[in-house]
């Protein structure tokens, strides 16, 4: 009994095949398992690792890298507020402090309801509306403290269900065809290339 | 653009709602230089290139077409784009990707066939959740539309692409490192010699890496020409460029001008760029290319938009973000923020970096809040020193990537610039800002 359900397993393999190698796969089945349980389970990376022909080690590694691969649960929202320096300019520092008081946790908590974590992030490229923050990777404008609050009961009524969907859903759009180029032309395509150059190479050993 | 009459050239879509369809991009000329491009020979678009003198909007500046040349001697197999846009305060990709996305895949295109490249991979951070739904989305579209794919506008070329999801890590924005990403690893840099990507990239294989912005520029160099590129800006800095304006300025957000011909004082203080310091305050410092690049002062805002000028004086353009800090900024603060930054992203391989960062960050920490020491000074400076021997622009290296030697910049522009505040600090037993 597999640990991802099928719809997940079957993207999973057709991302597999976009890859000359299966372990590029790597983190683009990370997100997908994430999409399914909200965080990367033990279970998932076994299978992840299986898919992409690596170790569990390798997997773990990997995921354990990455600012938005969680190893141990998430709330149904990260609220990721940047507070590197635009948006410390804007105010980023006392709006961290105003969620941590509105949540009752530290960055890096998640409410004993397991509705929001908090996470202060780095930079989110979104720096001409201070302070940014995103939820589930998703910019929601400039915030104020009070807007924030705002933000939180939005969430919780479910009111931005429609543009913010449940945390580890990243990419929404599949891609609609898989690969078109033959991969024998590829192959062929190297190898001529390659006698080009040891071609080259000749002709500049012989005026050398 | 008002302050000079140079054509927009990779922001013109970007005023309209549906600026990423791919109906607004057929309506306003889209692939007609994929078209043109095709009919010509790879040699003659790769040349077109070079005489556009395009330097990589990325940071570093390496020129596009030399790039390109050093490559094509290679048999190349991969074509990578480097969308993982994380260097603070630059928002630039970000707004290119979301808003225009046919136009970075139609320079990926024509790129492709100018290296004769059959795969391309387009590596976008994984916090771009809207950007990659539009990437992806204009990647179906540009399939069915013949554009992408096998045997592209019946031309005999064929290109696949694959958009690609990062998943949070600065350091995947230096090329090694991306390709080690891309490979399903961690993004530790690789040492350069002997993994330069145009002879041991992705896989091993030869590799050119371009960023997203020199991508968007393509099209419209093979519609108009290199030289009609060439003769904007000046010197080694043709074209327009995107900068991502942040800080304490009234319109925060990105301007494409035409490099050398504006100056900093322009994008800051002109009614229709910067609009100036916000709350009428004074500016008191900039950083004029993303954190990793030295500050500069009130002094040096007359200086021209341009990667020499901006180099000469002792800092760099690097990825085209300009931070303004007016009168009411902490510079320890601002210090120790970049610092931390850093320290959470060093990626651990090099004892100089992930040490000293830490180190440095947990120092400039205790001189804001108040228990420095005056000796603090010049132990920062000595921390520094270790990092980035000499501590001077550009930066000696001790480490296997750039990371290391970006460290010291905010430091020691810091102590450098404004060494009596941070005494204040010491002094006072706290922050005078507070």
């Amino acid at each position: 009994m597999s640990h991802l359900n099928a719809d997940i397993t079957e993207r999973a393999k057709a991302l597999v095949a976009l890859y000359p190698h299966p372990r590029s796969a790597l983190i683009p089945l990370c997100h997908l398992a994430q999409e399914q349980d909200g965080w990367l389970r033990p279970e998932a990376i076994t299978e992840i690792a299986e898919l992409c022909g690596v170790t569990e080690a390798e997997a773990r590694g990997t995921a354990t890298f990455y600012d938005m691969l969680h190893v141990e649960p998430v709330g149904t929202y990260v609220l990721s507020v940047c507070t590197n320096i635009a948006c410390m300019l804007g105010g980023a520092l006392e709006l961290l402090e105003h969620a941590q008081s509105s949540l009752g946790v530290r960055a890096g908590g998640t409410t004993p309801d397991g509705v929001f974590t908090l996470h202060e992030a780095e930079c989110l490229a979104d720096c001409d509306r201070t302070p940014c923050v995103q939820v589930n990777h998703r910019y929601v404008g400039a915030q104020t403290p009070e807007s924030f609050d705002q933000l939180l009961d939005d969430l919780r009524a479910g009111r931005l269900a429609d543009s913010v969907p449940p945390h580890g859903t990243l990419v929404r759009v599949r891609r609609s065809s898989g690969l078109q180029v033959d991969p024998q032309l590829i192959v062929r395509e190297r190898a001529a290339a390659a006698e080009a150059q040891t071609a080259r190479a000749g002709q500049a050993a012989e005026k050398a | 653009m008002a302050i000079t009459d140079a054509p927009k050239i990779i922001t013109s879509r970007l005023g309209y709602d549906d600026s990423y369809t791919i109906e607004r991009y057929l309506a306003s000329g889209g692939y007609e230089a994929l078209r043109k491009a095709l009919s010509m020979t790879p040699e003659a678009v790769a040349a077109e290139v070079d005489a556009a003198s395009l330097l990589g909007r990325g940071g570093a500046g390496f020129p596009a077409g030399r790039k390109w040349s050093m490559l094509r001697k290679n048999p190349l197999t991969y074509l990578v784009i480097n969308g993982d846009e994380s260097e603070p305060a630059t928002f630039k990709d970000h707004m290119l990707i979301e808003g225009d996305p046919h136009q970075i895949l139609e320079g990926v295109l024509i790129s492709a066939y100018a290296l004769q490249v059959s795969q391309a991979f387009i590596y976008l951070r994984g916090e771009f959740a809207l950007g990659l739904e539009r990437l992806q989305q204009a990647l179906n579209e540009a399939y069915a539309h013949g554009a992408v794919g096998a045997d592209i506008f019946g031309s005999g070329f064929s290109l696949d692409v694959v958009v690609h999801p990062g998943a949070g890590a600065y350091i995947c924005g230096e090329e090694t490192a991306l390709l080690e990403s891309l490979e399903g690893k961690r993004g530790f840099p690789r040492i350069k010699p002997p993994n330069f990507p145009a002879a041991i990239g992705l896989y091993g294989e030869p590799t050119v890496v371009n960023n997203v912005e020199t991508m968007a520029n393509i099209p419209w160099i093979i519609t108009n020409g290199g030289a009609a590129f060439a003769a904007l800006g000046a010197g080694r800095s043709t074209g327009t460029r995107l900068f991502a304006l942040a800080g304490h300025v009234r319109n925060p957000g990105n301007y494409e001008l035409e490099m050398v011909k504006t100056t900093f004082r322009d994008l800051i203080y002109a009614p229709v760029l910067g609009g100036g310091i916000r709350s009428s305050n004074k500016l008191k410092a900039f950083i004029p290319g993303g954190v990793s690049a030295p500050w500069f002062g009130p002094d040096q805002v007359d200086l021209p938009l341009g990667q020499d000028e901006v180099g000469d004086a002792g800092s760099m353009l690097g990825s085209g973000s300009v931070v303004v800090m007016d009168s009411a900024t902490c510079m320890v603060r601002a210090s120790w923020r970049i610092t931390k930054f850093f320290s959470r992203e060093s990626c651990g391989q090099c004892t100089p970096c992930r040490e000293g960062a830490g180190w440095l960050e947990r120092i400039l920490f205790r001189i804001e809040n108040g228990a420095g020491r005056e000796e603090d000074l010049d132990l920062l400076m000595d921390l520094c020193d270790n990092i980035s021997p000499g501590v001077n622009w550009p930066p000696q290296q001790t480490t296997i990537c750039v990371l290391g030697p970006s460290i010291p910049s905010s430091i020691a522009s810091g102590i450098r610039m404004f060494r009596d505040e941070f005494l204040v600090h010491v002094k006072d037993g706290g922050c005078p800002f507070d």
